[in-house]
């Protein structure tokens, strides 16, 4: 195997052109794992935390946020600003293992290791989050959702990498939460995962709202029937009602030692309620509603 | 395959050595070096007893590349007493009884030394969280954290 570490994105897609085998590397923790356990055996390991761009937070001109790809966990937890807009997207980045692994660990490697119950993924969909990808064209936008393939495969194309995750500006009266159920405390794989994102007008009802659900099919889901629902309501117990029984319709689950698919299914309505409440929480909180 | 050069500081010195690219940074420091304080435990980043620091951060030393190692500051379990002057962390340990068969205490001791550098008055809620990547079998976890409790009264003079 060789290792490399790039200092400039052109480098590191020459890199990745030069070797059909080569493999990306953020924050290592799912990588690394896969190559000592033999899942994987990448003939070349492109490490992107010596590219400068990619290491760091930046507010945008229009008061969104762009986090660099190498950026670890660790560091989103510590920027106030970034968690005072997003707290759901930088809970559900937080929820991923030990403060070891956090000291390494990424939301964009998180996304592009694909797996159904990474933690960051539906709190980024949930924030309404797009992907910078680099690729021998160019840079491209690609929404977070549309990242993720199948478990363990994604739908860039050949040797592209994500560069940035970018969170829109937090529009006034909002509030994003991301919740997830675990057999333990701390420490675990999510079965289920529920990141909502909610907006509200200046009469007090939805504006806007989206929500992402994990664990509960071969990818993350955006469900639009769920959000949709909650549009335009003022949040009465019917409108959460349809919004629960919408995301349990868009669950594809499975079976498996974390949970049957039948209690997964049940779990997201509960975790979906519980996350509008906390969403709802935090957007009035700012204007002093309620 | 050829191996890699890499040079690094280590514990405050400047360190080379030679790699393969493939190597875990755990295996460099063990193998190589012969810093064997560093301990492998599941080698898979769940235990926590292959802690060091790595430019201000605490992580897994099996689940980083030993190449990446190149120009960082890495702190091991080795650099931690000041001679024969224990951390205040290692002699609470002691006093405290916060190990029996000690496999996982030098993850425990970088961790925990970790928390009290960035936070000196931890409540007890903190101290579990921030130890959470840390497993030990021995102890039940109770005088672990009274030792970092107690240390981190020394601490705070």
């Amino acid at each position: 195997m060789q290792y490399s570490a790039p200092e400039t994105i052109e480098s590191a897609l020459k890199l990745l052109e030069s070797d059909d085998d080569a493999r990306v590397m953020a924050g290592g923790t799912d990588l690394i794992v896969q190559m000592t356990s033999g899942m994987r055996s990448p003939s070349h390991v492109v490490d992107i935390k010596r590219i400068p761009e990619l290491c760091g937070v930046v507010q945008t001109a229009d008061g969104g946020w762009k986090i660099g790809a190498a950026v670890p966990g660790a560091e989103l937890n510590e920027h106030v600003e970034l968690k005072r807009d997003w707290p759901g997207f930088v809970e559900a980045t937080d929820l991923i293992g030990s403060m070891q692994v956090q000291g390494r660990a990424t939301p964009v490697g998180n996304l592009c290791n694909a797996s159904p119950a990474g933690d960051a993924v539906p709190g980024m969909v949930a924030a309404g989050a797009t992907v910078t990808v680099a690729g021998s064209n160019g840079f491209r936008d690609v929404a977070a959702h549309d990242v993720p393939a199948a478990p363990g495969r994604t739908n860039l194309e050949k040797n592209e990498f994500v560069i940035a995750v970018n969170l829109p500006p937090k529009p006034p009266n909002s509030g994003d939460a991301y919740l997830r159920f675990i057999p333990r405390t701390e420490m675990d794989i999510a079965v289920v995962g529920t990141g909502v994102f909610l907006a509200f007008g200046e009469s007090g009802h939805v504006r806007e709202a989206r929500i992402a659900l994990g664990a509960i099919a071969p990818t993350v889901v955006f469900c639009t029937e769920a959000a949709d629902a909650l549009i335009g309501s003022r949040l009465e117990e019917e409108a959460i009602e349809a919004a629960v029984l919408a995301a349990r319709n868009a669950c594809n689950p499975i079976d498996d030692k974390r949970g049957t698919a039948e209690f997964r299914v049940h779990t997201v309505g509960v975790l979906i309620k519980r996350s509008i409440a906390i969403a709802t929480q935090r957007a009035k909180r700012q204007v002093g509603m309620d | 395959m050829s191996k890699m050069h890499i040079t690094t500081s280590i514990n405050g010195d400047t360190t080379e050595f030679l790699a393969e690219a493939d190597q875990t940074l755990l295996s460099a420091l063990r193998d190589n070096l012969r810093l064997t304080g560093t301990k492998e435990g599941c080698g898979s980043g769940d235990c926590g007893a292959c802690s060091v620091r790595v430019d201000g951060r605490v992580v897994c030393s099996c689940l980083m590349l030993a190449p990446e190692a190149q120009d960082r500051a890495i702190e091991t379990i080795e650099g931690m007493a000041d001679g024969d002057n224990l951390h205040p962390v290692q002699r609470r340990f002691l006093e405290e009884a916060a190990l029996q068969c000690g496999f996982c205490t030098p993850g425990f001791l970088i961790a925990a030394r970790d928390l009290l550098d960035r936070n000196p008055n931890p409540t007890e809620t903190e101290i579990r969280f921030w130890l959470a990547g840390n497993l030990c079998r021995c102890t039940g976890y109770d005088k672990i954290v009274r030792a970092v409790q107690k240390a981190a009264e020394d601490v705070r003079g």
